[in-house]
């Protein structure tokens, strides 16, 4: 099922969680919403599974609009980051209770609610549980109960919050693979909420990258990671460095010195230079390069950071070397982003 | 499945590293030994020296029945009644805010504080059939003070804070997410009310019914000023113990005290095992 959100705000108290967010689900898609806290993730999800009502603007479920619907009649597969499962009620029975609730008309036998119930519970891999309580289960099994009980109702979008949010480091790269999975395997429109960036990049086939009530980009993991289009992406996704530069002759200039960055296309100007700590190279002499004095070297797994300073304005960036680069040995190193992206200094207006 | 060690027989909880098990327990025993027990076993051995013959004709006639069915009856009928309207105060009260609240938190447990004779004087000059309310509702041919039905409005009153004060802390920890999880699985708000948040809450509402079915037995303050006491018709049993006690008539007394006891004991220990089993089931 597609799902099209067209021109969302969303005001809590006057308080804008949303500001126009538009967004294409396609059918069969496994997207993930990536920002900090307060970037109005939480609230674009609850908005497509109909637990809040948009202040302005629609959502679409294929051509249907949904905005009208109850959330009972979205027909929408919830996941929580605490679970919410019914504590009451046996494995099973929190499974088969989408089914149960139907109409008379519509209702499953009671023998088919536990054959679904049973057969979603091979597919989350935990066969053999039916009789358990949530309370004598682990969270990662928990979850996956509450991913087996959103399923069990055939819905027309999976909507997951932040679902691997209260369960520790191990068990969520477990789950991720396995959500990966489950999601191959059925192939429902999958949208889950995250503020792990690895998670997002490594589990979704588009990420929507988002800050303060706003879409800031919509790509795949490649796209991104390498062409992020505002310098909030460059920053939350990944590491980061940034310079203030000043284009002139199409060539960026740091204080008065090209450091040999050409950008024909670029208006003249300050702006704003960026670059991943390991797309550098490193320079012997220095005629049009970045040159700084080593502040701090830091190791990080198999390569080592290290801060500079840069001109008179003390800027300071980080870089990453290999861990026995003779270069680390230096208190002044010469450098030129082999990647980079200019951004204007003035933010654009929210 | 696992095999779990056999239960073996009665065996004392496993205490904890935390020191002080022995003394507490010791001291519990004591103390209940000395605010219950004795005074009870006093009770027993008292309307023990009465015989069995004599006991047994107290116990069993007819005015002594039907004061324990009056007594028994509308403590029944009138924790009923708190249970549903004592939940649903309750979840008024966590659920919503509204001006006012306060007050109304605080007024809930007006019938803890206040003298119970008091509120008996005042229900009955309400409800007297020249009251406010009982005139008003005179008309309609329902008579409230000196009936039975007076009895139970006076243990509505008295026990209402017992089912409120122990379902809120419950209600108050309903997860909201659980709700919303039920309504997107499709569930209409009345199926996620019976069949997701009461079932939760049935533990705390059983023990509530239990706390104010046993206050409204035991209730005498309040219930003698709107009964009428009319033997067989409005009197109770706690009444029935102090006309005795009057006669200087202390075994006959202490006999319906017996009874009264052993069926209030056996009531609310079904009470307690059904609530151990639905603690079971839901914790």
């Amino acid at each position: 099922m597609e799902v099209r959100v067209a021109n969302v705000r969303k005001e809590f108290d006057r308080f804008p969680a949303l500001r126009d967010v538009s967004l294409d689900i396609r059918s069969g898609e496994l997207i993930a919403l990536l920002g900090p806290s307060g970037s109005g993730k939480t609230t674009l999800l609850r908005l497509i599974a109909g637990l809040e009502r948009p202040t302005t603007g629609k959502i679409f479920f294929g051509d249907e609009d949904a905005s009208s619907k109850t959330i009972q009649e979205r027909n929408v597969g919830f996941v929580f980051q605490h679970y919410a499962l019914f504590r009451h009620m046996t494995v099973a029975d929190n499974i088969g209770f989408g089914l149960k609730v139907r109409p008379g008309a519509t209702r499953p036998s009671k023998e088919e609610i536990r054959g679904r119930a049973s057969e979603l519970l091979n597919l989350v891999q935990l066969s053999g549980l039916e009789k358990r309580y949530p309370a004598q289960l682990s969270g990662g099994q928990r979850q996956r109960v509450a991913l087996a009980r959103a399923m069990a109702i055939e819905p027309k979008v999976l909507l997951l919050d932040e679902p691997f949010g209260a369960l520790d480091a191990q068990v969520r790269r477990e789950l991720r693979r396995w959500l990966r999975d489950i999601h191959d395997t059925t192939g429902h429109t999958t949208v889950f909420v995250t503020h792990d960036q690895e998670e997002a990049l490594e589990l979704a086939d588009r990420v929507v990258v988002m800050s303060q009530g706003q879409i800031e980009q919509i790509g795949t993991a490649d796209e991104v990671y390498d062409t992020p289009n505002s310098p909030f992406v460059f920053g939350f996704i990944g590491e980061s460095s940034s310079l203030p530069v000043r284009i002139a002759d199409g060539q960026v200039w740091i204080a008065d010195r090209p450091i040999g960055l050409s950008a024909p296309n670029h208006p003249a100007g300050d702006a704003l230079l960026y670059f991943r700590p390991h797309d550098i190279e490193l320079l012997d002499g220095c005629s049009g390069c970045i040159a700084g004095t080593v502040v701090a070297s830091r190791r990080v797994a198999g390569t080592r950071r290290v801060e500079l300073e840069i001109g008179g304005e003390r800027q300071r960036v980080e870089i990453e070397l290999p861990v026995d680069h003779i270069a680390t040995q230096k208190s002044r190193i010469a450098f030129r982003p082999s990647r980079w992206k200019l951004f204007p200094v003035k933010a654009p207006a929210n | 499945m696992t095999t779990t060690p056999a239960q073996a027989g009665w065996r004392f909880k496993q205490p904890s590293v935390i020191p002080g098990f022995g003394l507490t327990l010791g001291f519990s025993l004591v103390y209940l030994t000395l605010i219950i027990l004795i005074p009870l076993a006093g009770l027993v051995w008292r309307s023990a020296s009465l015989g069995w013959v004599d006991f047994w004709r107290i116990v069993t006639a007819d005015r002594t029945l039907k004061a324990l069915e009056i007594s028994f009856g509308t403590a029944l009928i009138a924790a009923l009644i708190n249970v549903v309207f004592g939940t649903i105060v309750a979840w008024v009260l966590v659920r919503y805010k509204f001006p006012g609240r306060r007050v109304v938190d605080a007024m809930v447990d007006l019938p803890f504080a206040l003298p119970t004779a008091v509120a008996g004087i005042a229900l009955t000059t309400l409800y007297a059939p020249n009251g406010w309310l009982g005139s008003l509702l005179m008309p309609l041919g329902i008579k409230v003070a000196y009936t039975p039905l007076g009895i139970i409005v006076a243990l509505v009153f008295v026990s209402l804070p017992f089912v409120v004060r122990t379902v809120e802390p419950i209600i108050e920890e309903i997860d909201k997410e659980v709700e919303e999880a039920a309504a997107t699985l499709g569930a209409s708000r009345f199926q996620t009310i019976t069949r997701v948040l009461f079932p939760g809450l049935a533990p705390a509402i059983i023990t509530g019914f239990a706390l104010a079915f046993a206050r409204g037995v035991g209730e005498y303050g309040s219930v003698i000023f709107i009964a009428g006491n009319l033997p067989k018709v409005t009197e109770i049993a706690p009444l029935l113990i102090v006309i005795r006690l009057e006669e200087f008539n202390y075994p006959a007394a202490t006999a319906i005290a017996a009874v009264m006891l052993a069926i209030s004991f056996a009531m609310l220990l079904v009470i307690n095992l059904l609530q151990t089993w639905s603690r079971k089931r839901y914790g």
